[in-house]
């Protein structure tokens, strides 16, 4: 007897997850609107428009580090690229906001402001359709996808692995700075694009949009967790865990790993390309910077600073590390990149299985001597 | 032999180049109505300039038990890679009966065909439990797709469970398979070859590390799985390739130096020098 797929999904969390899951939803749906709207703001339970924006924008590093848990965690392939994808998405629906600005830019112009300074008279091709969100919707899912597919394909095919691997997503995520850093690319140059006033006519700086933008960041992470759960659970995860230990063992039983690979790697980068579109109107900047490649290993810390495969360790470490990133740059902005540094060593040397692996660990201590 | 080699087209028997003219056909249905399993003609590898195969010749009838033995360096391990696709020869050709060839299959694809490759060093995955070892070798459609949508049926689990109770590993079905012993480890990798059904086994020192107890056991299971299966079987255990009793080819620096029953083999004067030097 064949299982339904929606059982199937229902069943890739323990009720204790599911629960957990359950009050984290109704903390960001319901309680963070009633404490930002309904408290008033001098009392100590009000939650402010800063705390808002700061919890959504981790929240959507959360859901990368998800995508890059899928990927380094239980494919075994380090990705030091993932910022390309969270960027590409980013610009989709960039590309959208910068439409909806309409004639309220400094030159009251129909297109965007780079482009009247670049004075240039019409839209460019790739641009066609940017005022619709349907579209750049879709763009925002399928830009990383076709980038993620014909890298990955090649990649996989001339079975690059490991620090080479690596290696070669540096140089793609820093090659496509270069690229958007020109004016003549099409997508604002250095300065990218900021200044956004609406989403669907709405005006992106109220609090209801803060709050909505801030419920599907939610949402979005929450459904991906119960997705990321399900597909290591099936029987794709364990081929794909089954590649990252023996993949030689893989292709003699009759896998090809290379759809496999390619499967996850691709997913990876689409869940990217959403979390760059939810941060986009959170943060109101998207710019080449992203791309840097600083900002790719920066997810691959959360990740092992969490603990890789085990999924909730990366949420838990994209809060971690930027929660205390937030509080250093104000108090000893100097200091942030020896601490993460220093941080990256101490997870690497000392705790190989993250702060999830750690919990572990003090727990069977625990059970041992009770 | 010598005209063998290098055959005139016109010269070759009626049928015999049927192969090439097929094409792409040849990656068709496995054929064995000529008794042949596995057919290597002039299979020559060199790496750098060493011939690690040299004018390979073997076939390998269907149903035989067929054991392969040869000092360190003879190139047992680089016939098995151009079987199983890990390795392109530089010529020659090798044929999985009559009509599947082998040098232009992939790995995953030549699994499909038919053929099981158990490793020197005993390969299976460490994290996952002994069942899942056997569910993920098991004979299906292995496409992305259906593995993401895959789910045990009934008669399935049967059939694990029958290979679990084949290799003794019953008791151990929910243990990491990183876990177990290495004799035991051996058995669930000849396991996994078994659940993917091959028409032909590849056994790369499948006893070495076990005890004599389990070494026995081993050769009792071969010696069934013959006339079923065909198996080829690298070992150097002498009293395992006793107790296997099938035909036995020697291989010297990439060729076939002898071939017949142990006994002949043992008294063969080139196969004694190769063994004790000259």
């Amino acid at each position: 007897m064949r299982k339904p797929f929606i059982l199937r999904l229902l069943s890739s969390l323990d009720s204790k997850q599911w629960l957990a899951l359950g009050v984290f939803l109704a903390l960001a749906l319901v309680a963070v609107p009633v404490l930002h709207l309904a408290v008033p703001e001098e009392s100590a339970f009000h939650v402010s428009t800063y705390a808002i924006t700061l919890v959504g924008k981790i929240m959507c590093y959360a859901l990368v580090a998800v995508a890059m848990d899928l990927i380094w965690g239980y494919g075994g392939i380090l990705s030091l690229g993932h910022g390309l994808f969270f960027a590409l998405g980013g610009y989709a629906f960039g590309m959208y906001l910068m439409r909806q600005i309409g004639r309220d830019g400094s030159y009251q112009s129909d297109l965007p402001d780079f482009m009247v300074f670049l004075d240039w008279k019409e839209l460019p091709w790739f641009w066609l359709g940017s005022d619709h969100i349907g579209w750049m919707g879709f763009l925002v899912l399928a830009v990383p996808a076709a980038v993620a597919f014909v890298f990955g394909y090649f990649a996989f095919r001339s079975r690059i692995k490991g620090v080479y691997f690596s290696i070669i997503t540096q140089a793609l995520t820093y090659a496509a700075m270069l690229l958007f850093f020109r004016n003549e690319t099409g997508f604002g140059g250095n300065n990218g694009f900021t200044d956004f006033k609406r989403i669907l006519g709405y005006g992106i700086t109220t609090s209801e949009m803060r709050l909505v933008l801030f419920g599907l960041t939610a949402l979005a992470l929450a459904a991906t967790l119960v997705f990321a759960a399900w597909l290591v659970k099936s029987k794709f995860g364990r081929v794909l865990t089954a590649i990252r230990d023996a993949e030689s063992r893989v292709m003699f039983i009759g896998y090809n790993p290379l759809w496999y690979k390619l499967t996850i790697w691709v997913i990876s980068a689409v869940l990217c390309g959403i979390a760059g579109a939810l941060y986009v109107p959170q943060v109101g900047i998207i710019n080449p910077s992203e791309m840097s490649p600083g900002n790719s290993i920066e997810i691959a810390i959360w990740v092992a600073v969490g603990g890789r495969g085990t999924l909730i360790g990366p949420v838990i470490g994209a809060f971690v590390v930027n929660l205390a990133k937030s509080w250093f740059t104000v108090s000893f902005p100097e200091y942030w990149l020896f601490f993460l540094g220093l941080l990256f060593i101490v997870v690497t040397l000392m705790l190989p299985q993250g702060l999830v692996g750690l919990w572990k660990k003090v727990m069977e201590k625990k059970g041992a001597v009770a | 032999m010598i005209s063998y080699l290098n055959p005139a087209p016109d010269d070759r028997p009626e049928g015999s180049d049927g192969i090439d003219q097929m094409g792409h056909f040849v990656t068709g249905e496995l054929d064995l109505s000529h008794g042949v399993a596995l057919y290597l003609e002039d299979i020559t590898v060199s790496f750098d300039g060493f011939k690690a195969l040299n004018n390979l010749n073997l076939a390998i009838d269907a149903g035989e038990l067929r054991c392969i033995i040869g000092p360190n360096g003879a190139g047992k391990t680089t016939m098995m890679d151009v079987i199983t696709g890990k390795t392109r020869p530089d010529s020659g050709k090798a044929f999985f009966g009559q009509t599947i060839d082998l040098t232009r299959l992939t790995e995953p694809e030549i699994a499909h065909v038919g053929i099981g490759r158990k490793f020197q060093k005993p390969t299976i995955f460490e994290q996952h439990t002994v069942f899942e070892n056997l569910e993920l070798a098991m004979k299906t459609d292995k496409r992305v797709w259906k593995s993401l949508m895959a789910w045990l049926a009934g008669d399935e689990r049967d059939k694990i469970a029958e290979t679990l109770r084949l290799i003794r590993l019953d008791k151990e079905a929910d243990r990491q398979a990183g876990l177990l012993s290495h004799g035991q480890k051996q058995w669930l990798e000849i396991g996994m070859l078994l659940m993917q059904e091959p028409k032909l086994l590849l056994l790369d020192e499948p006893v070495a590390g076990m005890t004599d107890d389990e070494t026995m056991r081993t050769a009792e299971l071969f010696v069934s799985l013959a006339g079923k299966h065909s198996l080829v079987v690298v070992e150097h255990d002498m009293a395992f390739v006793e107790k296997l009793g099938g035909k036995v080819t020697v291989l010297h620096e990439g060729s076939v130096l002898a071939e017949g029953d142990l006994a002949t083999v043992q008294n063969d004067q080139r196969v004694i020098e190769v063994y004790l030097g000259r």
